[in-house]
């Protein structure tokens, strides 16, 4: 909903903490997680996050969560897709050029990532669209990667103490 | 200004130390020389001669002629397609390449060609949305954006190989140009923004028509503190104004422009619009000339190409040097120099 959408954009200081904390979260249950299974989750997980960030977001489920670098403001929801910043054409009223009477989505990420804690990271070049991952949970992939890259560090700490 | 090794039509130009293209825009910009490039607008034709007649109206002017992709979402002759008839002839060409109509596969290959048949410069665009354009029934793909554009470009250059990671056996020597929006909102972020550009791997930026001197001198303030005008050639756009109303048009129909009032009136009190449209453009061009951080001007006259000769000319920022063109040292045009 466009309203709970630009609701959710004024509050991303508030969102971030939450979503830190979430993520903390499922990074101390990864090991359950990993028992369960990455697959065997992946169906219920991907389900529960369409329907809290489809809610607070109008998230299009690209698989690939960037509102943490984007103020809170999906970039899908631009008509072009832009995952880097606004097009040229933003209207003067700051509408989208393509749908007049939406705001900008990047219009408002740049005001949402200015409240936010690590709102500097919309600077960071984001990689284009990988589509094979659309539909799956974001939050799984975030989690194994962490959790990948943390015990990929133990292991080269440990190599290097032995 | 001319360099001992000029161009044979159809043979590459050598790299200079500290350049990545063969292509004399980047010497020209990187001689420290005010660079001046234009829009040809690609026919509705399969006719070279008409891409042909269209590029000589530039002869001796520019140093560079951009070849639009699909401008403002309308089907024209391909950009690939000018560029390879441009080249041929030797013309200096910034091939366009929008992320609207074309996927990343589709994208890398032209650039790959573009490479092979001697095009030195491409810039990379989002692209206008569909909708903007003569058929808004299409599909719009926009699968890179210009960001993720310039980053490929520079990987297939610096790196040598593909997104996928599959190495090239020859890199394309490209100079990589991005556009710049400072007349759209949000006006604090598109400094920013252009130093996004920057570490993707811009190297020139080519900005919309700038109509409203003050509000660039604003925006080049921000990009001077932030030193961007030390890593990045900035080219800003100008074009003359057929008349009010057609101002007042492209004012409310074409996404990103802005023209304020004071222009508006000008014209709409001026006793022959088209000639006072062309003064403002001479104007902005001098004015912009005076701006630290510039380094060139791009010439977009839009249905007036034909005045673009006239209006550089009356700018002056050429100085007297004569950008090299097919026809520039043969022996009649050597004459008309000489006399």
């Amino acid at each position: 909903m466009y309203a709970v959408r630009r609701w959710s954009v004024r509050h991303s200081r508030g969102l971030e903490f939450f979503y830190n904390g979430f993520e903390r979260l499922l990074l101390f249950l990864e090991p359950v997680i990993r028992r369960l299974g990455y697959e065997r989750l992946e169906k219920p997980m991907a389900w529960f996050e369409s329907k809290t960030k489809g809610f607070l977001f109008d998230c299009q489920m690209c698989g690939q969560c960037a509102l943490s670098r984007t103020g809170m403001s999906c970039p899908m929801n631009c008509p072009k897709q832009l995952r880097n910043g606004p097009c040229g054409g933003v209207r003067a009223n700051g509408n989208c050029e393509v749908k007049p009477d939406m705001k900008c989505v990047w219009l408002e990420a740049w005001e949402g990532s200015r409240n936010m804690k690590e709102g500097a990271t919309i600077q960071i070049v984001d990689h284009p669209v990988d589509l094979t991952l659309e539909g799956r949970s974001s939050w799984l992939r975030v989690v194994r990667m962490k959790s990948e890259e943390k015990r990929r560090a133990r292991e080269a700490g440990q190599e290097q103490a032995a | 200004m001319k360099f001992e090794d000029e161009p044979v039509p159809g043979f590459q130009l050598p790299i200079l130390p500290g350049h990545t293209s063969p292509g004399r825009l980047e010497r020209v910009l990187r001689a420290g020389r005010f660079a001046v490039t234009a829009e040809i607008a690609p026919p509705d034709s399969a006719d070279p001669n008409e891409v042909y007649l269209r590029a000589r109206i530039f002869d001796g002017y520019v140093d560079a002629i951009n070849a639009t992709d699909g401008s403002g979402a309308n089907c024209h002759m391909s950009s690939v397609g000018v560029c390879s008839l441009l080249t041929r002839e030797g013309y200096a060409t910034i091939m366009q390449v929008s992320c609207r109509d074309k996927n990343r596969i589709a994208i890398q290959g032209d650039v790959l060609g573009a490479s092979a048949m001697g095009v030195a410069n491409v810039l990379c665009l989002t692209g206008d949305g569909v909708q903007a354009g003569d058929q808004p029934e299409a599909k719009p793909v926009f699968d890179l954006d210009c960001m993720s554009l310039l980053e490929t470009v520079t990987m297939m250059r610096e790196e040598g190989r593909l997104r996928s990671g599959r190495k090239l056996t020859a890199t394309p020597k490209l100079f990589a140009g991005a556009a710049a929006n400072p007349f759209a909102p949000p006006y604090d972020f598109r400094p920013e923004r252009l130093a996004k550009k920057i570490a993707a791997g811009a190297q020139f930026v080519q900005t919309q028509y700038c109509f409203d001197i003050e509000m660039l001198k604003q925006y080049m303030q921000r990009v001077r503190d932030l030193g961007l005008h030390e890593k990045v050639f900035i080219l800003v756009g100008v074009g003359p104004l057929a008349s009010a109303n057609a101002a007042r048009w492209i004012r409310t129909h074409v996404p990103g422009i802005h023209i304020p009032d004071e222009i508006i009136d000008r014209l709409a009190g001026a006793e022959k619009p088209k000639l006072e449209g062309r003064k403002i453009c001479v104007e902005l061009i001098q004015q912009i000339r005076e701006i630290e951080g510039v380094h060139g001007v791009h010439v977009m006259a839009y249905r007036q190409e034909e005045a673009v000769a006239e209006i550089i000319d009356a700018s002056g920022v050429l100085e007297g040097r004569v950008p090299w063109h097919p026809h520039r040292d043969t022996e009649i045009e050597q004459q008309r120099a000489v006399s």
